[in-house]
């Protein structure tokens, strides 16, 4: 196996370094409310973890799926239950064994994907979201026989020390989306994006060229289905802090579906750019709203012009820039280069011409 | 015996009946996908904007019935010209996926526009159709059959003879079906295409308001319908998509099977097995034969 860094240019290393620095020294330093890590950052990072899922399977597999949440569930379901009756397996243990068990259901999911695609593949995985709910809904035992309908997560506890401020709770959730982002590009980079992006671009073609479609599909759906449960369990154990099925409805799974598309298909940093935005754009407008004009406007209204911007910028991204936020921001970096060349820019480039 | 026997037929035929609700919906489904090959996601928002401000003319404003049903129709056209000029247009050469996406997006703004003009809370819709059993059924079939699902059958009966003939019979079906076929060709030779999309998502959307009627009356006019109009899609997958009869046969199918493996055997899984059955049904139904029963074979290229 190559070492993990090996495909990484100077580039990304320096972005991956600033990112370490704000994420871990500079933001812990200014944010000290705790509303900005309970309701912003940490469900931030486990979004945009799910996104990523998505991303996986729909915009670098190209394969229209729509059962995150599902998936999601059935992570934060398994964490629950693997911390309730193996407690020797630890809370890393738990994480990644409930991101199997998320798999193997995608890859349960995943199978119709070798015969239809496009929509017809979207009502198939819709099955998933609509059973895997039910299963924990009905089954009494995925839930410890607890009558009240919700739950409450148990504490995290990391080698023996406990993770339960906020702070502590964002450092676990930055630690397990850092490493699990590194590794998501590091496959999109490596042969096994190649394979997923060529069954994307024309799954014909790329069978007839050697690339195994069972395989490629299959692999997509297990990994997405592995992110999103880890992305569940963590959403279900640093946000909610609780376990109820109804927090992980279709609706959450659309959300992750608009997060992925508006932040950029096949892209990683379109993840995290899409879940923030559809995180902060009703926290803004909110604002908005309490502010400029003192809750005359009512929050259901609120929610519902919410709801018809983000199709109408649906839209508009679809007709105008169908990869989303994260080519629009590449677009606005190129701009910027070619209107103010910096002077080594301008050297070479004089240098390449004559 | 024959008791369990009347039982079942029961069961059957309120299923065979709530799947005409089901048809209804995915009538709306087929006709743009006939029409324009693309799949407009946002049929359930349509469904649930149409109905809520049908309601909400009729309720808010005191438009006696008729009238309002016609505004509502009218209100529809007028969503299916903005459609056509605004995402379909502009969207004329984009891939199958790309208009998908974006009529999710639709269906976001038609969910969120109904809401914002007309509120969140549930409201009633009288048709003055009762939705319990006619009674002269009862008494001589002894077959307790509500009322509405009588109505959604012959009203879904109707709009579907209607279709089809319309795209059997006229030139204007012709037209549509030519532009199925391939858009660039029928608009090379002279089929006013800008005309046919506005015309197929108008008739969606007054479908979209019939099917939204029989709903809201059993169920209530509320958000929920977006979900319920979802379950439109396995009927659209076991039918085929390009099918009006493919619409009808499958909500059927899903109606009666729903119905019968929810009584029969529902019970050993602690029931509600009905929000996911439709779905495995059609997963299976994909698996031995993606275009449906009545669909037309699906062929890919490089």
């Amino acid at each position: 196996m190559k070492p993990v860094f090996m495909t990484y240019t100077k580039k990304d290393l320096i972005n991956l370094a600033v990112c370490m620095v704000l994420s871990v020294l500079v933001i812990p330093t200014f944010i000290t409310t705790e509303y900005w890590y309970t309701s912003i950052l940490i469900p931030w990072l486990c979004l945009a973890l799910a996104t990523i899922g998505q991303q996986i399977v729909m915009g670098y597999t190209g394969q229209l799926a729509l059962g995150a949440a599902g998936f999601m569930a059935a992570g934060a379901f398994a964490m629950f239950n693997l911390i309730l009756r193996v407690p020797d397996l630890g809370f890393v243990g738990s994480l990644i064994v409930s991101g199997l068990i998320a798999a193997a259901f995608g890859i349960l999911f995943g199978l119709p994907s070798l015969k239809v695609r496009g929509i017809y593949l979207m009502v198939a995985t819709l099955a998933s979201q609509f059973f895997i709910i039910w299963m924990i809904d009905k089954f009494g035992w995925f839930k410890n026989y607890d009558s009240s309908g919700i739950i409450t997560a148990q504490d995290i506890v990391i080698l023996g020390k406990p993770f339960t401020t906020p702070l502590a709770m964002y450092f676990v959730c930055l630690a397990v989306t850092t490493v699990l982002t590194l590794l998501a590009m590091n496959m999109a980079r490596g042969s096994t994006g190649r394979n997923w992006m060529a069954v994307r671009d024309m799954d014909i073609a790329a069978e007839s060229m050697g690339v195994s479609l069972l395989r490629t599909k299959v692999q997509a759906f297990a990994i997405s289905a592995f992110y999103c449960g880890v992305a569940g369990a963590l959403f279900a154990f640093c946000y909610l802090k609780s376990l109820e099925p109804v927090a992980f409805d279709i609706k959450l799974s659309f959300k992750i579906l608009f997060m992925c598309i508006l932040g950029g298909l096949g892209t990683i940093n379109g993840a995290f750019i899409g879940a923030a935005f559809i995180l902060l754009f009703p926290v803004l407008l909110n604002a908005i709203g309490n502010n400029v004009f003192h809750g005359a406007i009512d929050a259901t209204i609120i929610s519902s012009i919410e709801q018809v911007i983000f199709g109408g910028l649906m839209i508009i991204f679809m007709i105008y820039e169908p990869l989303g936020m994260a080519k629009l921001w590449e677009n606005i970096k190129q701009k910027w280069k070619t209107k103010i060349p910096s002077s080594t820019n301008l050297k070479s480039s004089l240098s390449k011409k004559t | 015996m024959v008791d369990e026997l009347l039982f079942f037929m029961e069961v059957l035929v309120g299923g065979l009946l709530a799947g005409t609700m089901y048809s209804l919906v995915a009538l709306g489904f087929v006709l743009i996908f006939k029409a324009s090959a693309t799949f407009n996601f946002s049929q359930g928002a349509m469904v649930f904007f149409s109905v809520l401000a049908f309601c909400g003319f009729m309720q808010d404003f005191n438009i006696p019935f008729v009238l309002a049903f016609i505004l509502a129709a009218f209100l529809m056209v007028v969503v299916g010209l903005c459609t056509e000029r605004f995402v379909l247009r502009p969207l004329m050469n984009a891939s199958e996926d790309t208009v998908l996406m974006a009529t999710i997006g639709l269906g976001y703004v038609l969910e969120g526009l109904a809401q914002a003009a007309w509120g969140v809370e549930v409201r009633r819709l009288d048709l003055g159709i009762g939705d319990f059993p006619v009674p002269w059924i009862a008494d001589n079939l002894k077959l307790f059959i509500s009322a509405l699902d009588i109505t959604a059958g012959v009203v879904a009966a109707i709009m579907i003879i209607g279709l089809f003939l319309l795209f059997k019979y006229t030139k204007i079906g012709l037209g549509l079906r030519a532009v199925a076929d391939d858009a660039g060709a029928a608009s090379s030779i002279g089929i006013p295409l800008k005309h046919i999309m506005l015309l197929v998502w108008s008739a969606a959307g007054v479908v979209a308001l019939v099917a939204g009627c029989m709903w809201g009356a059993r169920a209530g006019v509320q958000f929920a319908l977006v979900d319920l109009a979802l379950k439109a899609l396995p009927v659209l997958i076991i039918g085929g998509f390009s099918s009006i009869p493919g619409a009808i046969i499958g909500g059927l199918i899903i109606g009666a099977v729903e119905k019968v493996l929810e009584v029969y055997i529902g019970p050993f899984f602690g029931g509600a097995i009905e929000g996911w059955a439709p779905y495995v049904l059609a997963i299976f139904f994909l698996l031995y034969r993606p275009e449906g029963l009545f669909g037309e074979k699906i062929i890919r290229r490089v």
